[in-house]
């Protein structure tokens, strides 16, 4: 028989990491196993011929100044025992939602928003601000709200469709498993982060977070087991009994939480036979060109921080029929956050709705081709948005759901989960929780919120 | 024990809890939530802390007493002297 634990935690993302650092810290002997030979599971990083890089990160949302206290970051570094510096956080300058014929500038103070809503749909200025008092007055982070659609709870708010899908858009693009509408408590949970907090990032990218983490983990006497991936959950009636690792290695613990996925985590399970309902099981997924540019983006004019756009009649959020949906997008320039003028070349992130399935089911030299095709249409489009842009490329690497697939295991390289989240974390195991993207907590700062929320429910308030 | 030894205790938790609550001019009777302005989660790793540092627990009933500094103290300090006894 292997090690035993009071807790083996499945993925060192940023939500498997939270919950150890807390239970590690109040005592709990916790084991962390992860698949991958990096941390951060869906928010890792690389580096490829000698330049560092985000796996994702485009902005670490619910950024507030160091005064307030009573929201979800500062929150979540009181739980974690760490501080502000430690994630070295900085903000945004400005972003932007672009449709045809319009655009709304947005920044970290959400009067900026309802400036511009005000100017740009004025028949629309006391409704948006009678929405933002709807938000700001729900609860979102109850658990028991049943579905409701915000297509429709905007629809009844607001007057005029396009700046209620210009609202939709990066809510959508930052969160949304769902295709076509997003649940009206994931997007008050989405609004506040993004809009009514704000964006920010490390000026060390995503690494200065995951290693924070990891050190703070460590400290605690938390373990790590890298290289490690789960064979099988082994259940014998309404519990987890042990875990057989890839290793053949068998681990035992009173509890396990899994931030593999919730679908990908019952197929773990020694008693699940066949697939996961396929109608259930997330499809969202994107493509994403990562370009470095020999200049820096904002001396060629381009000087905001993210660009949501859309160039359709209509905007779709939806698994599209080809590979990719060059219609809408984002574009992420990280230099453009504030004190972030010392990167060594210009970045940009291209990003867009992809279809799983088209990009599966090639063989190698067809991918190979596909993704050179799909580069290609990214440096045109981009062209569109960024004056200067073709000529100044230096390098490009390129993500596909068939890569978020390989390197996280989320069916469909749906980076957002399944749409139907378990807000409680429970399964049908007693002793068996999932924490992360499918427990419904998003973004950077939420993924460690649902760690943090998992740990203190299901174990800390309990003993 | 004497009150400032258990308050000096109680602060030290305070402010592991909430780094950034300002403990200079901490009322005794002023319940701490709405002092440092804590959230459930904050007032729940108080209970951590007190049973990671020294070992007491505090059932969910009793939380009450911990409300203030006051009855921090005085619901603490038996408690903290039988640990200091052993």
């Amino acid at each position: 028989m292997g090690m035993h634990y009071d807790v083996v935690i499945i993925g060192a993302g940023m939500s498997g990491l939270a919950a150890g650092i807390r239970l590690a810290y109040f005592g709990k002997r916790v084991c962390i196993v992860e698949k991958h030979y990096v941390y951060g599971g869906l928010n890792s990083y690389y580096t490829l011929e000698g330049r560092d890089f985000d796996v994702g990160l485009h902005a670490v949302t619910n950024y507030v100044p160091p005064d307030v206290r009573n929201a979800p970051l500062p929150r979540l570094l009181r739980q974690l025992r760490l501080s502000r510096e430690d994630f070295d956080l900085h903000p945004q300058r400005f972003s932007e939602v672009r449709f045809p014929g319009q655009r709304l500038r947005f920044t970290n103070d959400i009067n900026v928003l309802a400036q511009e809503v005000a100017e740009r749909f004025p028949q629309d200025a006391d409704n948006f601000h009678r929405l933002l008092e709807v938000i700001n007055q729900y609860e979102d982070t109850r658990s028991d709200h049943p579905y409701r659609s915000t297509r429709q709870i905007l629809g009844d708010s607001l007057n005029d469709p396009l700046l209620i899908e210009m609202l939709l858009c990066p809510i959508m693009y930052y969160c949304s498993a769902e295709e076509h509408d997003v649940d009206f408590t994931q997007f008050v949970t989405v609004f506040k982060s993004i809009f009514c907090e704000g964006l920010a990032r490390p000026r060390g990218g995503i690494r200065t977070i995951i290693n924070a983490l990891v050190e703070k983990y460590r400290s605690c006497g938390g373990e790590l087991k890298m290289n490690c991936g789960v064979r099988c959950i082994n259940v014998a009636g309404d519990r987890v009994t042990s875990l057989t690792l890839e290793s053949y290695e068998t681990l035992t613990a009173e509890v396990v939480f899994s931030s593999a996925g919730y679908f990908e985590t019952m197929q773990l399970c020694s008693d699940v036979k066949g697939d996961p309902p396929p109608d259930e099981v997330g499809r969202v997924s994107f493509v994403e060109s990562i370009v470095v540019l020999d200049e820096l983006p904002a001396n060629l004019g381009h000087e905001a921080t993210i660009v949501f756009f859309n160039d359709a009649e209509t905007f779709t959020y939806a698994v599209p029929t080809d590979r990719v949906d060059l219609r809408s997008g984002v574009i992420c320039c990280p230099g453009n956050y504030e004190q972030h003028q010392n990167m060594p070349e210009g970045l940009f992130r291209l990003t867009w709705l992809a279809n799983y399935d088209r990009w599966a089911s090639l063989d190698e030299e067809e991918y190979a081709a596909a993704k050179d095709s799909c580069r290609e249409k990214v440096a045109q489009r981009g062209a569109q948005y960024i004056p200067g842009f073709r000529d100044r490329i230096v390098y490009t690497d390129m993500f596909t759901p068939r890569t978020i697939r390989r390197f996280t295991g989320r069916l469909n390289g749906a980076v957002y989960g399944a749409p139907k989240k378990l807000r409680d974390g429970r399964t049908r195991l007693d002793n068996l929780f999932v924490c992360g993207t499918d427990q419904g907590f998003l973004g950077i700062i939420g993924a460690m919120l649902s760690g943090v929320t998992m740990a203190n429910w299901h174990l800390l308030a309990k003993t | 024990m004497g009150d400032l030894q258990v308050k000096k205790i109680i602060l030290g938790i305070i402010s592991t809890v909430a780094p950034d609550a300002d403990l200079s001019n901490i009322k005794g009777e002023v319940r701490l939530r709405d002092q440092f302005d804590m959230d459930s989660m904050d007032f729940l790793d108080i209970v951590m802390e007190l049973r990671k540092r020294y070992k007491i627990e505090v059932p969910k009933e009793e939380y009450p007493q911990l409300a203030t500094l006051d009855g921090c103290i005085e619901y603490l300090r038996p408690k903290l002297e039988a640990v200091a006894a052993i």
